[in-house]
């Protein structure tokens, strides 16, 4: 195949930066995007050009470190598939793509495609967590949890991170990411002791980092890799309210 | 050119911290005799940890609790990516809620064997008894482990063991155990306890006074070099597999941090012990940057075959008569099939596509048909069982597993190679402790399915917390300054290295040399290794090393984000290490677990291990970048398990 792909190119996070049009010729179908990245790299490289900059690491869809907006999709055209599981075959030769950054208020721009995403780390240091020391647990079939109740946590537990519902969010909200969280945790008995502060300093984390609020948009959930769904957001809202209330 | 050209042999190595008598009291006795540090004291000492993964994450925020104040760095952008999130199929433990038998000595027992009598009994049985811990441990946390509908934890029985010992997470259990540390590790990032260091890359070791005191790091975004320090170094930064360039590991999964403490004199052991997985995703092409592996669970239904005659390999696969259908495994394993372990599997096919009759782009690839069980169990129960891993091949080769045979072929998964640690896990560097698939410690020669996230977390939650104590408890250290002269000179080397990488202009990629290294490395280090091959093999990487440093091109600045230079530093690392393990795998003329010597096998093809002349871990010393590495022989005793010969026909 042979296409052309306009990268969002910056070089620092302070500069300004631009969309450059790169030739790609003769890749193959069987290429994942980020390898067709590494083809164009090497041959910027040798031409004495900068290579493209861009977060990856495990190339299997878990690690949550790709994040490319492809055709103004964050994650590209695929359903619930992330950046470095996405195939060339699902573009025609002769095609003309679109490669940008996340872009959110919360996620600075530190070099071409890769953003700063510690803003996630400061919501789970504020509440994301399970109090439980090491050494101090209880047998662990001390708290039998129901198979529907364990399933659900597991689904919401699945996010990896990646910030994608922040891209696609007209606001820059951090909504479902910290929604996955709070299903997760509040739905194991472990986790109810600390249910009610761990949604408030959660939010208030979120508001704390430059995070957007939520308007019910749903284009979280659209590029969501894992189909993290949109009614957890619901779910949080109401350990929300019911946590404030009792304050 | 006898093996001698290659390697000195020094005096052996003791392991001192370990006690003696009945197996089953030696970590109570080793936690009651170890130096505790009253509580006060604590928040006087300062421990780094390198890495982030589940050993790294654990050690950090368990270290944390217990009141050192803690130092933690990852490569990552996030601790949460490090590279144990990618870890499918489970965790073992010996909680024997199956009623099946099962008991710590017989996890003790199965780990010791699968590691094919390379690895310490007092380790492995220590491994098996904390194990019930771990589990506690987690689901206290949150793990949303699987449960049945009693809402009691679920198991299953996981790579040919008889018990059902294994806890899971669907297929993503090493994600749900990593963020339950994450979270945990978090927890002490906020409340003021570690200080947490997310891309920046340990570049070098620090050691004042003969004592790990710190280490250099490069900032990766700024590029800035700093020196940090500590009153120990703790190193969870992980294995090496991708010395072989494709493999399951993250890209980013470097050997830098073990081997910069190598350099500066902790013994490297047992390098060649790599562990390849038989069930992975096959190269589509020139382009390909890394290797997935699919859950071995497919062998429990998918028969594996190739076509009878060479001239078939092109033919789509459903041209293909029964009766032209090699079932190799079938064939040639009568009792075990395709369920046979690990290394039997991949070398297998890896055989007979060497003679010529594999399938796929390059003929690197071997059918996993499961015709046959859609027909016996109906579509719908096969897709109940498998219907993630079959999308997930369809996502990566735009091929329908249902219509068309799976292909796939080995890659190097595991290495339970790493840096020589004694029972208390410190390296033969006072105060540098190494935990995780860094060390060596545990799986011997072969690791058992489930039991990487075991001892990643053993290590890190139970272990390392107990016995650093004992270190720690001569400290707090005299300060170290950065004008230290061994300070001094450690950044040195450093900036000096970045310096040279960045002048030498040459008209070479860095991944052009590490594609070059992995096909060395997986040709003639791989699954099948020969006196010759390594030998030709040592050859070559010293040649492509000398190469290296005179063509490699590295573009930019060094004060910048710049991932080229970062893969650099990575790459020149691991053809020193790939030198190290064809040494290791020439020295070791026998065939054990993961290594297989062709020299060294029965009538029938079989691995014969040599256990009057091998029974010992080789840890090897730094002797120079033109020196000869020395080996150091830790010999193994079996008071418990003793040594027998696997068979699998």
């Amino acid at each position: 195949m042979d296409i052309k792909v306009r990268v969002w190119r910056q070089a620092g996070p302070s500069t300004g930066g631009k969309m450059v049009t790169y030739d790609v010729k003769g890749i193959s179908p069987d290429a994942s995007f980020l390898e067709m990245i590494d083809v164009l790299n090497e041959t910027l490289i040798l031409s004495g050009d900068d290579p493209i900059a861009f977060d990856h690491d495990c190339r299997e869809g878990i690690c949550g470190a790709c994040s490319m907006v492809i055709n103004g999709v964050a994650h590209g055209p695929e359903k619930a598939t992330t950046t470095c599981q996405l195939h060339m075959r699902k573009f025609s030769d002769g095609d003309v793509i679109d490669v940008e950054p996340w872009r959110a208020a919360a996620f600075p721009v530190i070099k071409d495609l890769v953003v700063d995403r510690t803003a996630f780390d400061k919501i789970i240091q504020a509440g994301g967590y399970i109090t439980a020391p090491t050494g101090t647990a209880p047998d662990a079939h001390a708290t039998p949890v129901p198979k529907k109740d364990a399933d659900a946590a597991f689904e919401a537990a699945t996010c990896i991170g990646c910030g994608a519902c922040v891209a696609a969010c007209p606001n820059g909200s951090s909504m479902l990411f910290t929604a996955a969280k709070i299903a997760h945790l509040g739905l194991m008995p472990q986790g109810q002791p600390e249910r009610d502060s761990r949604v408030i300093d959660m939010l208030q984390a979120q508001d704390d980092a430059g995070f957007g609020g939520c308007t019910n948009a749903g284009e979280c959930t659209t590029v969501c890799p894992k189909g993290i769904p949109l009614s957890l957001i619901g779910r949080l809202n109401s350990d929300y309210r019911k946590a404030i209330t009792k304050r | 050119m006898t093996a001698n050209d290659f390697w000195a042999e020094g005096e052996p190595v003791f392991d001192k911290a370990a006690p003696d008598g009945p197996v089953e009291t030696r970590w109570e006795r080793r936690k009651f005799s170890a130096k505790l540090v009253n509580p006060a004291n604590r928040r006087k000492l300062t421990v780094i940890v390198v890495g982030t993964g589940l050993a790294g994450g654990s050690a950090a925020a368990t270290l944390a609790e217990a009141g050192y104040r803690v130092k933690s760095y990852c490569y990552q952008d996030s601790p949460r990516r490090a590279h144990s999130i990618a870890a499918q199929g489970g965790i073992n433990a010996a909680k024997n809620y199956r009623n099946d038998g099962d008991s710590v000595y017989r996890l003790f027992y199965d780990t010791v064997k699968g590691g094919d009598f390379r690895a310490r009994e007092s380790n492995v049985y220590r491994l098996a008894q904390v194990s019930v811990n771990i589990i506690d441990q987690c689901v206290a946390q949150g793990v949303p482990f699987a449960r049945e509908y009693g809402g009691l934890l679920d198991n299953r029985s996981f790579g040919g063991t008889q018990v059902s010992r294994t806890f899971y997470a669907r297929g993503q259990t090493g994600q749900q155990l990593l963020l339950g540390a994450y979270q945990a590790l978090e927890r002490q990032i906020g409340l003021g306890n570690v200080e947490m260091n997310a891309r920046h890359e340990m570049l070098e070791l620090i050691i004042v006074d003969g004592k790990a005191r710190g280490i250099v790091v490069r900032d990766m975004v700024t590029g800035e070099i700093t020196t940090e320090f500590a009153d120990a170094v703790v190193l969870a930064s992980g294995g090496y597999g991708n010395v072989f360039f494709l493999s399951t590991n993250a890209k980013g999964c470097n050997v830098t941090a073990s081997w910069r403490a190598h350099r500066k004199g902790a013994l490297f052991a047992n390098p060649c012990y790599t562990q390849i997985h038989p069930t992975c995703i096959p190269e589509s092409g020139s382009h390909q940057s890394k290797l997935t592996l699919m859950s071995e669970s497919l062998r429990n239904d998918g028969r594996v075959w190739v076509p009878k005659n060479a001239a078939d390999c092109q033919k789509p696969a459903g041209e293909i008569a029964e009766e032209d259908r090699d079932y190799y495994l079938e064939r040639i394993y009568p009792s075990f099939g395709n369920l046979v372990p690990r290394d039997i599997a991949s070398r297998a096919a890896k055989n007979v596509c060497d003679e010529g009759r594999g399938v796929g782009p390059g003929g690197l690839g071997v059918y996993l048909d499961f015709a046959d069980a859609i027909n016996r169990l109906g579509r719908k129960a096969v897709e109940a069982k498998y219907g993630n891993l079959f999308e997930m091949y369809e996502r990566i080769t735009g091929e329908d597993p249902y219509e068309t045979p799976m292909r796939i072929y080995p890659a190097v998964h595991y290495t339970m190679g790493g840096l020589w640690v004694d029972y208390d896990l410190q390296s033969t560097v006072p105060g540098l402790f190494v935990v995780g698939e860094a060390n060596f410690s545990d799986h011997g020669a072969n690791r058992l399915g489930a039991s990487a996230l075991m001892q990643g977390l053993a290590d890190g939650y139970f272990v390392l917390p107990n016995t650093i104590s004992n270190y720690l408890a001569s400290g707090p250290f005299p300060a170290v300054k950065a004008t230290d002269a061994p300070v001094v000179e450690a950044r040195k080397q450093v900036e000096d290295r970045i310096e040279k990488f960045l002048s030498i202009d040459g008209d070479r990629t860095v991944d052009s040399f590490h594609r070059e290294l992995g096909q060395i490395m997986w040709e003639y280090c791989g699954m099948e290794r020969t006196e010759e091959g390594l030998t030709k093999a040592i050859g070559l990487i010293r040649a492509l090393k000398e190469e290296f440093w005179t063509r490699v091109k590295v573009p930019g600045k060094g004060e910048e984000l710049n991932q080229n230079l970062e893969k650099a530093g990575r790459v020149a690392d691991f053809i020193e290490l790939g030198e190290l393990m064809c040494i290791d795998a020439l020295h070791r003329r026998e065939s054990c677990g993961g290594h297989f010597r062709a020299e060294s096998q029965t009538p029938d093809g079989e691995a014969m291990r040599h256990d009057d002349e091998f029974s010992y871990a080789a840890a090897w010393e730094y002797f120079g970048a033109d020196g000869k590495p020395v080996l150091h022989k830790e010999d193994l005793n079996f008071e418990y398990v003793h040594p027998s010969t696997r068979s699998y026909k």
